[in-house]
């Protein structure tokens, strides 16, 4: 998959999303960053389609972590803009759904960069030029 | 019993608060303690408002010792203690089902485990003790938007809900772009006064035609493009202007979707709940719809409509008169689902 990418609309960011599901295996980690509506969330649920999750995904911002049994894969959505510092992401038990077998992907993963593992997959989104378009950059 | 008066204990803590209330006969506030508003803590190493489970359990016991002492009763007056078993952050779950059941073990008293949204629901029946199902609810909060059918103080429909953030989800996240802090709700509320609530079209998403759900994401996006628009082609932002008109496009579909719920259900009587009940721009219009309408309108004062204990002694208080007991195997269920996880809950489940 190309490192650098223009989304000229949401469409192109959920094509992306459902593309990026392809390739993630068990234990796969996806860390997310970018600003508020940059599309995370977008990109989130386009992923969570590609793996098969029926349910709708509502945001974890309170909760922190919301998960999903029913695609291919368990599905766990992080949202860490509340958390403080490792003890908290420790204490949701940050590390056991690391290695539970499922796929974890991390919104505001810039926060948490120092706990992440060393093989998680870095996804930035940023405003484009154009008021729907976004930059992703992979690595 | 505490002079000749039935008393329900009611425990909180699936999410930042920590809070404990006693009610007498279901109804009467004997006391209503939250954590952040209590000053005893800060003394012993004050704990703020934060994620982590561990406060709840450094917070419990000192929100214990002043629930009961402002009350003037004994842990043996108690008929029965009420607490939040889902949904909600696991861990902060966990801390307040393992008290409680510490608690009713140490107390002989029976456990009764309720649902956060259903408590949120049950706080109206301590200002409007009238309140009988079937009615219609609105739930909207930091954490959730529904619209619910109450058809017992046991037994709930989910009409529509939202598909991604929550509103007071989408305030917070607005007020954050605008500069204006956290929590974002009261203070898009007390900017919008002096905005113009029809200076920017925001958009305003209706989701499939009938659809009781809502989708909020959108808008919130809509006012982040506008704000990198404006800033990008180097035009001043009228920040109140933004909020007026980010708040109207917001409620406007809450409110429009509540009211084609009340028109198709049938029930004249609407109660609100959650934290964002407390926002003054939904309260008026609501009042102004519901009377246009001939409904009956019932929000709670905003102490209610925050996360707070006395909401679920009331939903304790109404479950033990139906004698729906849980026991102490009580789990917690961070997805519990109104419409049919509250099984879950019972004693044998």
């Amino acid at each position: 998959m190309e490192k650098y990418r223009v989304l000229k609309t949401e469409e192109d960011t959920k094509r992306l999303g459902e593309e990026l599901a392809r390739e993630l295996g068990p234990g796969s980690v996806l860390a997310l960053s970018g600003d508020l509506g940059a599309g995370k969330t977008t990109l989130t649920k386009a992923i969570a389609k590609g793996l098969g999750v029926s349910e709708n995904l509502t945001s974890p911002t309170f909760t922190v972590v919301c998960e999903y049994d029913s695609g291919r894969l368990p599905f766990y959505h992080f949202d860490v803009y509340r958390v403080h510092d490792e003890d908290e992401l420790f204490e949701i038990g940050f590390d056991e759904y690391l290695h539970r077998g499922g796929v974890c992907v991390i919104e505001w993963a810039d926060l948490i960069e120092d706990m992440l593992p060393a093989d998680a997959v870095r996804v930035r989104l940023s405003y484009g030029d154009g008021e729907n378009e976004r930059i992703c950059e992979i690595e | 019993m505490f002079n000749g008066k039935h008393i329900t204990l009611g425990i909180e803590s699936s999410c930042d608060e920590s809070a404990i209330a006693v009610l007498a006969d279901g109804r009467e506030i004997l006391s209503n303690v939250i954590s952040s508003q209590i000053e005893v803590h800060k003394v012993f190493g004050g704990v703020v408002p934060e994620i982590a489970s561990r406060h709840h359990l450094h917070n419990l016991p000192f929100v214990m010792d002043e629930a009961l002492s402002a009350a003037g009763v004994t842990l043996g007056d108690v008929d029965e203690i009420g607490v939040t078993a889902g949904p909600g952050l696991a861990g902060c779950l966990l801390m307040g089902t393992a008290y409680a059941k510490a608690v009713a073990a140490a107390s002989g008293r029976p456990l009764i485990g309720v649902h956060h949204i259903q408590a949120h629901i049950l706080a109206n029946l301590i200002e409007y003790p009238g309140l009988e199902p079937p009615f219609l609810a609105l739930v909207v909060s930091g954490g959730h938007t529904h619209i619910i059918e109450v058809r017992g103080w046991n037994e709930f429909r989910v009409l529509g809900a939202t598909r991604d953030d929550a509103v007071g989800e989408a305030y917070d996240k607005v007020a954050r772009v605008l500069g204006l802090g956290y929590p974002g709700g009261p203070k898009i509320d007390r900017l919008a006064k002096e905005g113009d609530p029809f200076a920017i079209e925001f958009k305003r998403v209706y989701l499939e035609k009938d659809s009781l759900d809502f989708s909020l994401s959108g808008t919130k996006t809509a006012v982040i493009n506008y704000l990198h628009k404006e800033t990008q082609a180097g035009r001043p932002v009228n920040s109140a202007d933004v909020a007026a008109s980010f708040q109207e496009a917001v409620m406007e579909v809450v409110i429009d979707k509540t009211m084609t719920a009340l028109a198709q259900t049938g029930y004249s009587t609407l109660a609100v709940a959650g934290g964002v009940a407390s926002n003054s721009f939904l309260r008026e219009k609501l009042a102004s719809r519901c009377e246009k309408a001939g409904a009956k309108l019932c929000i709670p004062s905003p102490i209610l409509c925050t996360d707070n204990g006395a909401m679920v002694a009331s939903a304790a208080y109404r479950k033990a008169g139906l004698g729906l007991y849980s026991d102490l195997h009580l789990d917690v269920f961070p997805g519990l689902s109104i419409e049919s996880g509250l099984a879950k809950l019972e004693a044998g489940a």
